[in-house]
């Protein structure tokens, strides 16, 4: 017997089991059928005959919006009870995998950041305050500065006594009133209302959002002040004009998600206000290509980030951002010295609007361990000043900020924060186009969900409530200044870590 | 910095001169920047170029740039209005994500020449280099084009998103095979034409051979007469170019089979 040929597609009986379950009190279901028109992925239906909401479980991706918006609180969603006999090695999950790519043939998908076991340092980390001596400050009443500039500074500097005044080779700077900016998502992996929730929300505060690689759409480029623009290997709606609308260029050589890897915006998201954005035709598929094709080597990149400056005429500052992996602190330095203003690294807990979930959940470092590797490097080389280092993946709180900044970063970038303070469960299909809470679709039914102002506002409120919390844990530490902790490594001790650990990290063991 | 400018403000109708030696690639932009926001100049000749980057790179006027001597890489990246024109060979990344205006080179160009270009045109008198058109695109009116007198190597229109790639073969001996391998692989938009003989075992295995119609025969010919007005007067050639010969040649077609490639790789 030979295999069948090819384009024979026989029809697959799935053997898929329901990851979640639907449970829906029908003693206190009203029939009102929200549940129906909010889900996305048609798991609830009305019976009509019957006279009650049924469910397809096995579509049911755990996105909470029916749970949220049942107005009698009706629908919970539970686990399968015991789907598979027990095993440690063989999860659900895996058997899940196994069946979906024997159907399909496919690369599997997913979206947001790693959610595996591996080590959080952030957690493994505890930072100081002071006590009787160098007093802790109340930031309620004493200033409190957590302002912070982004950029090449100087080698030198010249102090004149007389006039007191400073001088030094400056160039363009990003001026951030809180050192946390929002990492790049592109328009088309999110719905252009995030954009405009994002972009009001860090015009606002005072601080950055980015791009991501689809262009910049008309109606944002009054937000350009408070922009940073991407240049990735696909060029999408890389032209002078969006160079010139931002106030950096971020050229995006790698991202924490899917290391090594390019982005793919299926066809399907390309409506025609992306397909305008993005400067490609409606419904084709947006390819980045995994490398940029001009960048070969150090030498090219240094190429590009000098076209750039060309290109807006020596005004922005550029950033490479590179994925965390394990050359990450030699890289780095290749960078600076490339002519970068700024380094962005992204971790391994990097979040993706798609990616293939293999690379996701296997590839790169832990941004904590790659954050101190390269404040180090930069130092040892005596180049730290030439470029700012922000790092991103997997900030969950303002704490993760604190410690980032004690490590070695200037500034952080983070977006699932952004996104979940909009909405967002943390399901992880953004790559299904049907975020049932209007953020990574951009079905313009589906999107409405979001309205740009409040989200704005919840956005601009956790930036205010973050710096709020910075600034009490600065005070506490007796430092009145976000730069006093630059880099400051005594403010940490570490807990449960191994020496090799803490020699990385350079941080001493709590006791120590 | 020796170099100046040989007319006075305002006068827009001479062409402003500039002489590139031993400037470097700042200096040399900055000049031609300020000659073409400041003076207002029209036209820009560069002298004594030597491989200066980023020639014509944030200009952004619609404005002649003459390029005497070999201009270095990344010539017009993000162009977006000047018409440059290289007398001389251009290096690497001309034309690169560039936007709106042209690139005619009296020689040959490296590689990834037309890298990521939305609109405009490139002409190449002779050979250019690997990876040529990789990932062009087009969007409504703004259709690219890139015209290669000789031949180019592998890669040739890689991850093309659209536009418009003419290939004319004329430096190779007649019915001799074209030099590229793996064209056009991961095309997904766009057209490329080849004027002489490829294997198929050259071609990427997303698009297909096809055969020319009436449209492709007029955008070719279009082509090939300004190919023909750019260079005729070039010495270095044998006999005159001329559009009726270069026409009577056996042209192919290549097109994508599906602008969704990456459609079907991945598991829903």
């Amino acid at each position: 017997m030979s295999l069948p040929v090819k384009g024979y597609e026989p029809n697959i009986k799935s053997y898929l089991q329901p990851e979640y379950r639907l449970e829906i009190r029908d003693d206190t279901c009203i029939r009102c059928g929200v549940c129906t028109r909010q889900c996305t992925y048609g798991v609830l239906s009305l019976d009509e005959e019957a006279d009650r909401i049924v469910a397809d479980h096995v579509k049911c991706v755990n996105c909470n919006r029916c749970v949220l918006f049942c107005p009698t609180n009706s629908i919970i969603v539970t686990r399968p009870p015991l789907s598979h006999r027990d095993n440690a090695n063989w999860t659900p999950g895996d058997i899940y995998t196994l069946c979906k790519q024997a159907e399909t043939g496919g690369v599997m998908l997913t979206g947001m950041g790693n959610p595996r076991d591996f080590p959080i340092y952030w957690d493994k980390l505890l930072l100081n305050a002071s006590q009787v001596t160098n007093p802790s400050i109340d930031p309620l009443r004493e200033p409190m500065e957590l302002r912070t500039y982004l950029g090449r500074k100087p080698d030198f500097v010249k102090f004149d006594p007389e006039t007191c005044d400073v001088s030094g080779e400056m160039g363009p700077h990003l001026r951030l009133e809180t050192p946390i900016m929002f990492s790049a998502m592109s328009y088309g992996s999110v719905s252009l209302h995030i954009h405009h929730a994002l972009a009001m929300a860090t015009k606002r505060f005072g601080t950055f959002w980015n791009t991501g690689e689809g262009g910049l759409h008309p109606t944002l480029y009054k937000y350009g002040a408070n922009t940073i623009v991407q240049c990735a290997s696909g060029r999408f709606g890389v032209h002078s004009d969006y160079l010139n609308a931002g106030a950096a260029v971020e050229i995006k050589i790698g991202q924490g998600a899917k290391p090594g890897i390019g982005g793919h915006l299926p066809g399907e998201k390309v409506s025609l206000d992306v397909s305008q954005t993005r400067m490609i035709p409606e419904g084709t598929d947006a390819l980045s290509p995994a490398p940029h094709h001009d960048i070969y080597s150090i030498e090219d990149l240094s190429q590009l980030v000098h076209a750039i400056k060309e290109a807006t005429d020596w005004k922005k500052p550029v950033a490479v951002k590179i994925a965390a992996v394990h050359n990450s602190a030699a890289i780095a330095s290749g960078i600076v010295r490339a002519g970068a203003d700024i380094v962005a690294l992204d971790g391994l807990r990097g979040a993706t609007g798609a990616a293939p979930t293999i690379i996701r959940d296997n590839v790169g470092i832990p941004i904590e361990l790659a954050t101190a590797a390269v404040d180090a490097r930069l130092r040892e080389e005596g180049i730290r000043n030439r470029a700012s280092v922000v790092i991103a993946g997997g900030i969950r709180n303002s704490a993760d900020i604190i410690k980032a900044i004690a490590l070695g970063a200037d500034a952080i970038y983070c977006a699932t924060p952004a996104l979940v303070a909009m909405g967002c469960q943390v399901c992880q299909r953004c790559y299904t186009g049907k975020c049932p809470w209007g953020i990574t679709t951009t079905d313009p039914y589906i999107m409405k969900r979001i309205n740009p102002y409040i989200a704005a506002e919840r956005v601009h409120n956790l930036l205010k409530a973050w710096s709020m919390e910075m600034k009490e844990m600065l005070g506490g530490m007796g430092v009145n200044s976000i730069e006093s902790l630059r880099g400051n490594r005594l403010h940490l001790r570490g807990v449960g870590l191994n020496s090799e650990e803490l020699r990385i990290l350079g941080v001493k063991h709590a006791g120590d | 910095m020796t170099a100046s400018s040989k007319v006075g403000k305002g006068d827009k109708a001479k062409p402003v001169e500039i002489d590139a030696a031993e400037l470097l690639y700042q200096d040399l932009n900055h000049k031609v920047k300020l000659a073409a926001w400041e003076q207002g100049a029209q036209h820009i000749i560069l002298r004594n170029v030597c491989g200066q980057r980023y020639i014509g790179t944030g200009v952004d006027r619609n404005i002649s740039i003459d390029v005497h001597g070999t201009p270095g890489n990344d010539l017009a990246a993000f162009g977006n209005g000047p018409r440059i024109t290289v007398f001389g060979n251009a290096q690497d990344g001309c034309g690169n994500t560039m936007n709106e205006g042209s690139v005619v080179v009296h020689g040959h160009a490296g590689d990834i020449a037309g890298y990521a270009m939305r609109g405009g045109s490139i002409f190449v008198r002779d050979d250019v280099g690997y990876r040529v058109g990789i990932h062009m695109k087009e969007y409504m009116d703004k259709i690219p084009k890139l015209v290669i007198g000789g031949t180019a190597q592998d890669f040739l229109g890689e991850y093309m998103a659209g536009g418009i790639i003419l290939v004319l073969g004329l430096t190779p001996e007649e019915g001799a095979l074209q030099k590229a391998d793996h064209i056009a692989t991961g095309m997904h938009g766009g057209t490329i034409y080849i004027r002489g003989k490829v294997d198929p075992h050259q071609l990427g295995i997303d698009v297909e051979q096809l055969e020319m119609e009436q449209c492709d025969i007029r955008t070719v010919e279009t082509l090939v007469e300004s190919y023909v007005s750019f260079f005729k007067e070039d010495a270095s050639k044998g006999k005159p170019l001329d559009a009726s010969d270069i026409l009577s040649g056996k042209f192919i077609k290549l097109r994508p089979l599906s602008k969704r490639p990456y459609a079907k790789i991945y598991a829903y």
